[in-house]
């Protein structure tokens, strides 16, 4: 499995890292071998077989949909890189 | 005094309860170790002295007082992936710079309520990605093992390469340590140190920085086994601030280790001798054999027939769930952040500066992975194949109780023998990462040396939930390996 340069921009981008044109070429290669490494799963047989999405035979418990902790924005804040009055601080989103 | 701080944990206990000494002077001897070794070591990235004095003097009181609780007094060291209130929690990654949690995760909590001292933070791989703490932002960890006549630096392991350096070199008298692929039982090899992950969801994940939600646990790492149960004891138990550890009793340990092992039956994977394993691996494997039958267990062979798969579907699954969770590392909560021109190159310059190399690695390869076109043909056969992985020991352990086999391929390498080849990094897991796969328990214990003069662990894989069983095997290898070689104090 080969991935071009153009598909580690893109995966970059939605993955939101900018990389530099010397990343892109390290990774185009990194990843590729990664990627040609694991398609040897291709040669497991998993018709009929369910993906695990559990590693233990579990029941999730349920909760009362009730608040039970809160009330501290300013601890919420405390390790904010910029923050005002309790709040967040982001470069402007809207226009 | 001197030798107080070769103490095992149980021993420890056993000192402070009858008045031998306080915990005040029994953390001290670790403070003053790690001020002594710790430039050279580099095992932890934050002590915190006064703190420990502190927790120490109440764990005094408390003896005092004859309300002393299982860890009372026992000086630990904590991975730096566990969040510790107040006190700065990296993940030894750039993005976390300086984020000071407001809160204590649930297994910390666990140790402090039940008396233990927290001497500070320990080292590990950035965001416990690796598996030689050499992707550490705060520098590697190194081994305080070395190669007979040889004093090249060795790497401890990874990712709990701080912890289990910090117990190979008694600077704490136990550790945590988490374990995602290996990253408990790996590094616990290469410094000689007994090294436990639990099943999934034996112990909470809350307040853990997460890499591989599905694969994640923490566990201890110490100088024996009965530390080891002792410790579990404390870290285990349900916790209702996370969904995936699951409300089943916690037996008791200490008690479970010492079971008869007479007639207990330990299954020998066959697909466990790989090529390239090295003829000592394979010659301490027989001999873990010998020990069994010597204690009266039976050995069958078993097949897992899927185990060559479980490597390439971690490095599919795990990727995948690490990319999901670095997501939240945005410069804008906590942490690093680096301004742009707007809030997107905000985000993209931030996660360029705060990231190293293999954690930008594996968050590409995740969101590769995930990405249209591509989810069903990776994400989802990794996950069909995990299944696959999992039936196969279900089977097994229709025969067997136990699985033994080698920790890892080989023993502890030297600093950046092997950094440059991702792929050659990842095979290290290549015998511990099955455990993690199927959510079941893993052990590792020193069993012996290598040609070089290095360590070398065994490995056993329990039924789910089984630690009990777990422990008590592990306690076989433990006693008939005897006293082993301890590292040449060449750090201070």
């Amino acid at each position: 499995m080969e991935i071009n340069e153009a598909t580690v921009r893109k995966i970059a981008g939605l993955a939101r890292l900018k990389v530099s044109d010397d990343e892109v070429s390290s990774l185009q290669g990194e990843l590729s071998s990664i990627l040609s490494w694991v398609s040897e799963l291709e040669e497991v047989d998993t018709d009929d077989v369910e993906p695990m999405t559990s590693a233990v035979d579990t029941v999730v418990k349920l909760r009362k949909d009730e608040v039970t902790d809160g009330g501290y924005a300013k601890l919420v804040t405390k390790n904010a890189p910029k923050s005002e009055d309790d709040f967040f601080v982001v470069p402007k989103v809207v226009e | 005094m001197s030798d107080l701080i070769d103490l095992t944990i149980t021993e420890a206990r056993e000192g402070l309860e009858n008045g031998d000494f306080s915990a005040q002077e029994y953390t001290q001897v670790h403070l003053n170790e790690i001020e002594a070794a710790n430039k050279a070591l580099n095992a932890f990235i934050l002590p915190t002295p006064e703190k420990a004095k502190e927790m120490a003097k109440a764990s005094d009181e408390r003896i005092g007082k004859g309300e002393a609780g299982l860890l009372e007094g026992i000086p630990l060291g904590i991975k730096d992936l566990f969040c510790t209130k107040d006190v700065r929690t990296t993940a030894c990654s750039h993005i976390l710079d300086g984020f000071e949690p407001p809160y204590e995760s649930t297994v910390t909590s666990n140790l402090w309520n039940a008396g233990g001292v927290m001497l500070g933070k320990l080292n590990l791989d950035e965001f416990a990605m690796g598996s030689s703490n050499e992707t550490s932002f705060y520098e590697p960890c190194i081994n305080p093992w070395r190669r007979t006549n040889d004093d090249t630096n060795l790497v401890p392991g990874g990712s709990s390469g701080g912890s289990a350096c910090a117990v190979c070199a008694h600077l704490c008298a136990g550790a945590t340590a988490t374990d995602t692929g290996g990253s408990i039982r790996q590094p616990a090899a290469f410094t000689g140190t007994v090294g436990l992950k639990p099943t999934y969801g034996r112990v909470s994940r809350w307040g853990t920085v997460a890499f591989a939600s599905s694969l994640d646990q923490a566990g201890p790492i110490t100088r024996s086994v009965a530390d080891s149960a002792l410790m579990l004891q404390v870290m285990a138990g349900h916790d209702a601030k996370d969904t995936t550890c699951v409300d089943v009793p916690v037996p008791d340990y200490s008690a479970a280790m010492l079971e008869k092992v007479k007639g207990l039956k330990i299954g020998i994977p066959k697909e466990y001798r790989v090529e390239g394993m090295g003829a000592e691996i394979d010659a301490l494997w027989e001999q873990g054999i010998e020990w069994f039958k010597d204690a009266g267990a039976t050995i069958k062979e078993v097949s897992l027939p899927h185990t060559k798969y479980a490597l390439p579907a971690y490095y599919i699954v795990a990727p995948a769930e690490a990319s999901s969770n670095l997501a939240r590392y945005d410069g804008v909560k906590y942490g690093l952040r680096v301004e742009g021109d707007d809030i997107l190159s905000m985000y993209e310059n931030t996660r360029a500066a705060g990231f190293g190399a293999e954690v930008k690695r594996r968050i590409l390869m995740g969101t590769y992975v995930l990405s249209a076109g591509y989810y069903d043909a990776y994400y989802l056969k990794a996950q069909k194949v995990r299944t696959r992985i999992k039936q196969d020991f279900d089977a097994a352990f229709n025969d067997v109780d136990v699985l033994l086999t080698p920790t890892t391929p080989s023993p502890a390498f030297g600093v950046g023998e092997k950094s440059a080849d991702p792929l050659e990094m990842y095979l290290n897991d290549i015998f511990t990462v099955t455990a993690n796969m199927a959510g079941l328990p893993g052990i590792s214990v020193p069993a012996g040396c290598s040609a070089s003069g290095l360590p070398l662990g065994l490995q056993l894989i329990g039924k789910a939930f089984d630690e009990g069983t777990l422990l008590k095997a592990a306690r076989v290898i433990e006693e008939a390996a005897g006293a082993l070689p301890q590292p040449t104090k060449w750090w201070v």
